[in-house]
């Protein structure tokens, strides 16, 4: 049974990103991935007694520009809460958060799901800092601690429960992280932890204005696995339904291995966070001002570019998606663009051979060494005919892998087409002569023979010679 | 306002403090004793006063952005009640 046809799903998600400022949010600490377990740490991290945390202003800023970046007012006048809670990735047994002033609040982003835009909520956007990391040892009895990852800028994005399908869902974490990307004020890589997710999810019949109950769906590792949690846990809360049961509001864990979540028990007793304002840190102020500097500091974001290069440059809404989802690769769009004016080539050669390498080989732009001054040079030896559509597959895969530019590549391999129309003209009678029978059958009407004499010619030159006067000079000769 | 028995088994519960029964039922005095001394802060008028959550007239305190150096890890596990690999081992806590 499908749940679609009896029950609407409603979601609401919570995201983390890490803000990638060079310090943590209350202490000069590193906040750099992968180093040594605890060797980023300090008195103030890690809650020794009698120090104070000093708020950094970037992780402030980067917080503000997110927040603007996803359309949320600015706080005139915010502050930071203490959130007690009891365990071992933190060592203050509390986090430094924002309760009732968060930096941002009554936000929007637009998602596209099946060609149809929609526009979800955001509810706050808030900063506070990051826990540490647990490693269970000893058969699950002993936990080691590293505290490097604590009090690393996070901020928290909840979303209004506007999104009605796992896709949405996952529609809106790319749109999110396609934002931070663009504002630079996080690397939003889930493999390291830097954005991520949990999903508040509940079934109602179609029509009922009131929520059901919800789970907190927690663990989920990757945008597909947000995608596949969500498709999940519906079904699970749809079987509960129909079997007139009752959902239980629980936390649950997903686990993506087996595709299947799980409860936590005894977590909703510990749900007592007893907030209240941080007596170490003072009020923070937000001046118009400064509201105003950091404005000036958001680049152009996915949907701006997006409508820019369907009007201007009339690509297909599609390939424009696509393109705008990366900034790199809509930095990379635009810097062909100076060297050619062909957007829409360029967009073919991005969204074909370059997407296609890519997703082949599991790599990300950057991982390659072409570059946009490349693939717009690239076009232009297309367009002036000093290459055939055929030499540029090749001289884009020698690009990917070398960074060298089309010219000096085509001149390496001696890859430049011929067009001198003796030169052609000499192998076509040569390919004429060595092969009597398919002429013959050529003229006496067999028009598939032409494909092999035009195959010999392109044999003979190893694929330089211009196709279109190969045809026409071929033609000329039989005829 | 007043704190129960079962307010301070609750709070002592959340930060995995084990009381006896005779410091649960000294502590709901205790705790009692100090609410209602801060009760006489309520027979202040505060007609007209905005409410605050800082007493000093200061806002703003930042630092830059500028990494410092960590402390040496073997000054940071000096308070390790056990450790491993360069990491403090804890009992687990269970999920």
């Amino acid at each position: 049974m499908s749940v679609s046809n009896k029950y609407e799903t409603v979601v609401g998600l919570e995201v983390h990103v890490e803000l990638h400022t060079n310090s943590k949010i209350f202490c000069g600490c590193s906040t750099s991935f992968g180093a040594p377990p605890n060797t980023h740490t300090c008195p103030v991290c890690l809650g020794h007694p009698g120090v104070l945390p000093v708020l950094n202003r970037q992780a402030v800023e980067y917080a503000m520009k997110a927040a603007m970046a996803l359309n949320c007012t600015i706080a005139d006048v915010s502050k930071f809460d203490r959130k007690n809670y009891f365990y071992p990735d933190s060592p203050k047994a509390y986090q430094i958060s924002q309760y009732d002033q968060p930096i941002g609040e009554n936000g929007w982003i637009d998602i596209e799901v099946n060609g149809e835009t929609k526009r979800i909520g955001i509810t706050r956007l808030h900063l506070e800092e990051d826990a540490g990391k647990l490693t269970h040892v000893d058969g699950g009895y002993a936990s080691l601690v590293d505290f490097n990852r604590v009090g690393t800028p996070l901020v928290e994005i909840v979303s209004e429960p506007d999104i009605r399908t796992p896709e949405e869902a996952k529609a809106y974490l790319e749109k999110l992280k396609a934002i931070m990307l663009y504002c630079e004020v996080s690397d939003v890589k889930m493999e390291e932890g830097s954005l991520r997710c949990d999903a508040n999810i509940s079934l109602r019949p179609y029509g009922q204005e009131k929520f059901g109950t919800r789970a907190e769906l927690k663990n989920m590792n990757s945008f597909r696995g947000v995608q596949r949690g969500l498709e999940y846990e519906q079904l699970r809360q749809a079987e509960i339904l129909d079997a007139g049961g009752e959902v239980v509001q629980e936390t649950r864990r997903f686990d993506d291995a087996a595709g299947k979540s799980f409860s936590m028990r005894g977590k909703e007793e510990a749900h007592d966070y007893r907030y209240f304002p941080d007596p170490d840190l003072v009020r923070l102020h937000i001046s118009e001002e400064w509201k105003e500097s950091v404005r000036a500091s958001i680049p152009e974001l996915p949907d701006a570019r997006k409508a820019r290069y369907t009007a201007d440059y009339g690509l297909p809404a599609y390939d424009a998606e696509v393109i705008t989802a990366s900034k790199k690769l809509a930095d990379f769009f635009e810097e062909s663009l100076s060297y050619t004016k062909d957007a829409k080539a360029v967009s073919n050669w991005i969204m074909g051979d370059l997407l296609g390498y890519l997703n082949a080989n599991g790599l990300e732009l950057s991982d390659v060494r072409i570059t946009g001054q490349g693939l717009g040079e690239m076009i232009g030896l297309l367009e002036k005919g000093t290459i055939s559509g055929k030499i540029a597959k090749t001289v884009f895969k020698s690009m990917l892998e070398s960074g060298k530019l089309p010219q000096q590549i085509v001149e390496e391999q001696g890859l430049v087409q011929i067009s001198d129309e003796g030169a052609i003209l000499a192998i076509v009678d040569a390919v004429i002569e060595k092969n009597p029978q398919s002429v013959e059958d050529f003229r006496a009407g067999k028009e598939k023979a032409i494909g092999f004499l035009v195959g010999q010619i392109m044999k003979e030159t190893k694929g330089k010679a211009n196709p279109a006067l190969v045809n026409k000079l071929l033609l000329e000769r039989l005829q | 306002m007043s704190i129960t028995l079962k307010d301070v088994e609750h709070v002592a519960n959340l930060a995995r403090l084990d009381l006896s029964d005779a410091e649960k039922a000294q502590f709901t005095e205790q705790l009692n004793a100090i609410l209602k001394y801060a009760e006489k802060l309520n027979e202040l008028d505060t007609d007209g006063v905005e409410p605050t959550s800082h007493v000093l007239p200061i806002t703003n305190v930042m630092r830059d952005d500028v990494q410092k150096e960590s402390l040496p890890i073997e000054k940071v596990l000096l308070n390790a009640p056990d450790e491993e690999d360069g990491q403090f081992k804890v009992p687990a806590v269970l999920e």
